[in-house]
Formats: C-alpha cells, structure tokens, sequence
C-alpha cells in the first residue's frame, strides 16, 4: 500500500507544508506498513529528490509546463492517475489555499472521503485516526475516514518537517493524460506581495487590535514584527473598520493560526479571536486593561499602553537579537 | 438565469462551545442560531448577479426544521424563494452535498453560489465537492469576482501571501469570501415578503456518513499565564523570558 502525498511548489520552490505533509504520513506509514510517494508539480528533479529527506521513498514528478500553475480540473485527474498507477487509498496534502481546493473534488473522484484541516494523525487498529478543529478551534473532534478511498489535508504549521536525514527519492517521471476540458478553470498568475509572510504560514504573529486607535498606528505592529521576522496580523474589530485587510483577520471568520509566537497588541480578546489564535505555542498579550480576556490565554503579559510598550519591545528586541 | 445559493444554518460566532450528551457533537442548548457569515456573502452575490441580468434566486439549505429561519433570512434580504432539504439526521459534508446536488442536478442552474467554510465544521469542502457531483467547474474562496456577458468567469482568490487570478466559465459553482461584496441588511419590508415568500419541501435519498465522528472533545485550557509588568519598563524582562523560558527567540 502506498500513501500519496500532494506537494506544492511556487515559482520553483517547494512549500514548507509540503514536506510537513510527507513526515506526517512517514509518521503513520510504518504502522500502515505503507509507502510514502511524494507528487510534485513543477519545480526540477533536485527537489523531487529532496524529498527523501523527509520521508519520501519516491516521487512522481510531472514536469508539463501546463501545470505549473494550479488547474482544479487538471490536477483532480492527474492525482487519480498517480494513485492508481501507485496502488494509493490514502492521499494526504497540505491544507493550504490549493490543497484546499484541490481535496474535495478528488475526494469526490476517488469515491472516497475527506477529513479536512487535520491537526493529529494517528493509527488504531489499522486505520487512520485523525484530530480535527471544529467551531474554529472551539472544540476538536476525533474522526475515521470509513471509506476505502481517504483523503487527508493537514493543516499547515501544525507537523513538524523533522530533521533532514540526506536520503533521495527515486524520481519518477510522470505525464498525465488531460483534454483542453480539464483546464477550464486555471489560474492565469499569481501576485505576492513581496516579503510579506502570511498568517497562516507564518512561524510567529504579531497582530494589532482597536488598541492601536487607527490604521495610521500600524507602523508599531509593522515594526515589532519586522524586528520578530514575523507576519502581521489584526483582530476582526480593525478588519471590520477597514484598517487592515482580511487576508489579516485572525480569528473564527478570519484565519486559525498555530505559530510559536503570537504578539497580541491592543487586541480585548474576544471569543471569536481567541478561538483563532489560543493553540499559538506562546502568547504574549500587550493590554491596558488588566481584565483583558486576552491575559486569560496570555503566556506572558504585560499591562501597559500600546504606545509606549510596543516601540519599547522592538527596540529591546533589535538590541537583543543583533547580539 | 437560475441561480442558486447554498446556505448553512450555524451556531452564532460568540457561542461558548459545550459537548454534548453523545460526546460527539455540541450541546445545541441556548446557542443562538444565525445565517454562516460566509453565505451572506454568497447571497449578495447571487442577489447582484439577478440584478445584473435578470432571473430567479433560490436559497437551498439542508437540516432539519429550524434551517428554514436561516432560509427566510437569505430570503428576507431579496432571494425568490426557498429550497429546504429535509433531514433531521446530520450528515458529514459529502452526504449533504450530495443531497444538494440530487436536489439540483435537474434544475439546471446557471450558477450556484455558497461561502467559503461553514463556521461550524470548517470544511471548505462545498464548491469542490458540487462542483465534481454536479460535472461543473468550481471556483473556491473568490475575494473578486465577474462575471462576464458570455459566461465568463474572472475571480481572484486569496493564497499564502497574496492573490491568485482563476479564470473559468459557467455553469458553475462559486464560493465566497469575505470582502466580495458588503451584504445587504434585510428591510423591514424584505423580512415582511420574506414571510410569504415559498419554501419547497424535498426529501433526500438516504446516505451512509464516511466521516464517522468518534469524540469530541474541548481543547486543552490554557491556563492564564504570568504578568511580567506593567508599562514598558517590563519589557526587559518579557525578551528574557521569551529567550531563556519560552525559548522562542
């Protein structure tokens, strides 16, 4: 039995959830007594070597030009191709914007099932248990996929990659069969905002609330997460008020997020904030109100105006982090 | 034109999360129950993309009774009419859309619309899954989107880091994101007509779950952590936790 992992490259390089998303299923392979082979789209045969290094016996890898950018259709075909010419029940992909819109539709030509958004893999009795958030993180529910076809999309950030262990993928080429039909809805480019991480990848978050009074003030959020490397982010309140765009939002009907840090500036802590940011490994909540539901998930606290303690904390942490 | 937008009936964003009796699902007691933010999007689209060409609305939801108040609130802002598929057995997102695309399949429609995610469940799954039922192309997350006079399709969709441009044409199915467009608030006279607009009554086929349930549970409580300070005085201390303790720097 093989499991097939679905990687993502942009511009020749591959996603970090990528090789997330192999480890995770070498993690649960051995149990299976399973195979992981990685599909990559695009980039070159280095990277689709590389991909031994994190768990992968081997990787398909199909260079058409026509798909090194995302075609649902297109890729949806291919996918089924690979995994039945690799004997594979079990797809697994990255969560991410493509993986999101790539896993219902081949969960549905696989005739199989998807359990989106996974946090946990684990194995019972043969078969793959996985840990979801519902609710936004408001609660988590344990499921099994139950038909013979499985597909898992897992949540970026959440598995770690591991160590690189110098191992090779054996590289296979692959051309699938696809019509013009299959490329009716393709993308045609993508924009990206240069240098900017975004929330969901990011490893950690500085995110700015009312607190900061005004869009004008986002330079101290701008600041202290340059002085981080981390995204910004913003609170459903600012969102709304149009300081910042919703690409930003974190929270129920914003993005979950899960990095190490997250700075929380000037944000109250409403639920549907905290439902989106409260897994974060380390919280640190700057507030002048000290009965702030944010100091209730807050690691670390500090009671104080943003003004003042903001520009404070980037300027330590330059001086900290040059030395 | 035949224009179809499929909504869900959800938990309200401030509800406080209790688990159940079954210890699989949520305890429904004083939860307050409103339209998925992500439909209203959906349905303003819908409602702009009649008010562009003419044509006809139906709200479609899937549930048991009480999804029909969700119906009326798509209809309240200006949809024509409701299509409520019965179901007091809950089902996991592959069985619902397959009751939707049962539903729709000959009612041949020039577009159906939803949003990007349920807040419940946190799927992301619909516009896939009709889209591959129903034979359509899909469009997922569109932050923008035209529509042109021959069908076809302009959307941007919002990736790590920026944006991606997807062309496609009708028939399709489109889901929305936040920002596509402001939604509308119901009128007084909206909700009025909305009363006496029709709902049609469907039964779907019977559908065996793939996704079984088998706990829920409530994540870990974080406990409140330590106050380092007040004011930026404490900031000193708060670089060296984070260092030495925290380890994240």
């Amino acid at each position: 039995m093989n499991i097939l992992v679905i990687t993502e490259q942009r511009d020749g390089k591959v996603k970090k959830a990528s090789y997330e998303a192999i480890r995770a299923a070498k993690n649960v392979a051995g149990e299976l007594n399973a195979d992981v082979t990685a599909v990559l789209f695009g980039a070159d045969e280095a990277a689709a070597k590389a991909m031994g290094g994190y768990g992968a016996a081997k990787t398909v890898h199909v260079a058409d030009e026509k798909l090194n950018l995302y075609s649902n259709g297109a890729y949806v075909k291919s996918v089924v191709q690979i995994a039945k010419k690799e004997g594979a029940d079990i797809v697994m992909l990255p969560a991410t914007a493509l993986g999101k819109d790539l896993a219902p539709r081949l969960a549905v030509r696989m005739e199989g099932a998807l359990a989106p958004d996974v946090t946990e893999l684990s194995v019972d009795g043969g078969d793959i248990v996985a840990l979801r958030p519902v609710y936004a993180g408001k609660a988590l529910i344990k499921v099994k996929v139950t038909s013979a076809k499985k597909i898992f999309s897992l949540r970026p950030n959440v598995f770690s990659a591991g160590e690189v262990d110098g191992a090779e993928a054996q590289v296979e080429a692959f051309s699938p069969q696809l019509d013009d039909a299959d490329f009716v809805t393709k993308s045609t480019g993508t924009s990206i905002a240069s240098g900017k991480l975004d929330v969901a990848e990011a490893t950690a978050i500085v995110s700015g609330g009312r607190g900061l009074q005004g869009p004008e003030n986002w330079n101290l959020i701008e600041d202290l997460a340059s002085a981080l490397g981390a995204a910004t982010g913003a609170s459903r309140a600012v969102v709304d008020a149009g300081w910042r765009p919703h690409a930003e939002q974190v929270g129920q009907t914003g993005k979950t997020v899960s990095p190490n840090l997250y700075v929380a500036c000037g944000i109250s802590g409403a639920i549907q904030h905290l439902a989106g940011m409260s897994s974060s490994k380390v919280i640190v909540a700057i507030n002048k109100d000290k009965d702030a539901p944010i100091f209730q998930v807050a690691d670390y606290g500090i009671v104080g105006d943003v003004f003042e303690v903001v520009p404070a904390l980037t300027e330590e942490l330059k001086s900290f982090l040059g030395n | 034109m035949n224009i179809f937008v499929c909504v869900s009936h959800v938990p309200d964003t401030t509800t406080k999360v209790q688990v159940g009796e079954d210890g699989k699902s949520i305890d429904p007691s004083g939860v307050t129950w409103i339209l998925n933010p992500y439909d209203e999007y959906a349905v303003e689209a819908a409602l702009q993309f009649k008010e562009a060409r003419e044509g006809e609305v139906t709200v479609v939801c899937f549930g048991p009774d009480a999804v029909k108040e969700t119906i009326r609130k798509g209809l309240a802002m200006g949809a024509d009419k409701g299509l409520h598929i019965k179901s007091d057995q809950p089902r996991d997102s592959f069985g619902t859309a397959k009751a939707i695309a049962e539903t729709l399949k000959d009612r041949e429609a020039d577009v159906i619309f939803c949003g990007r995610q349920s807040i419940d469940y946190d799927g992301w799954q619909m516009a896939g899954l009709l889209g591959e039922m129903l034979d359509l192309p899909s469009v997922s997350v569109a932050a923008k989107l035209e529509i042109k006079e021959d069908g076809s399709i302009e959307a941007v969709r919002d990736i790590e880091g920026g944006q991606e441009t997807i062309v496609s044409k009708l028939p399709a199915v489109i889901s929305a994101q936040k920002g596509l467009n402001e939604p509308r608030y119901p009128k007084l006279q909206g909700i009025m007509q909305a009363k006496r607009k029709p709902i049609e009554d469907v039964e779907p086929s019977p559908h065996e779950n793939r996704v079984e349930v088998l706990e829920m549970s409530k994540p870990p409580v974080k406990s409140a952590g330590k106050i380092v300070g007040e004011g930026p005085d404490a900031v000193k201390d708060l670089v060296k936790l984070l260092h030495e303790e925290a380890k994240v720097i």
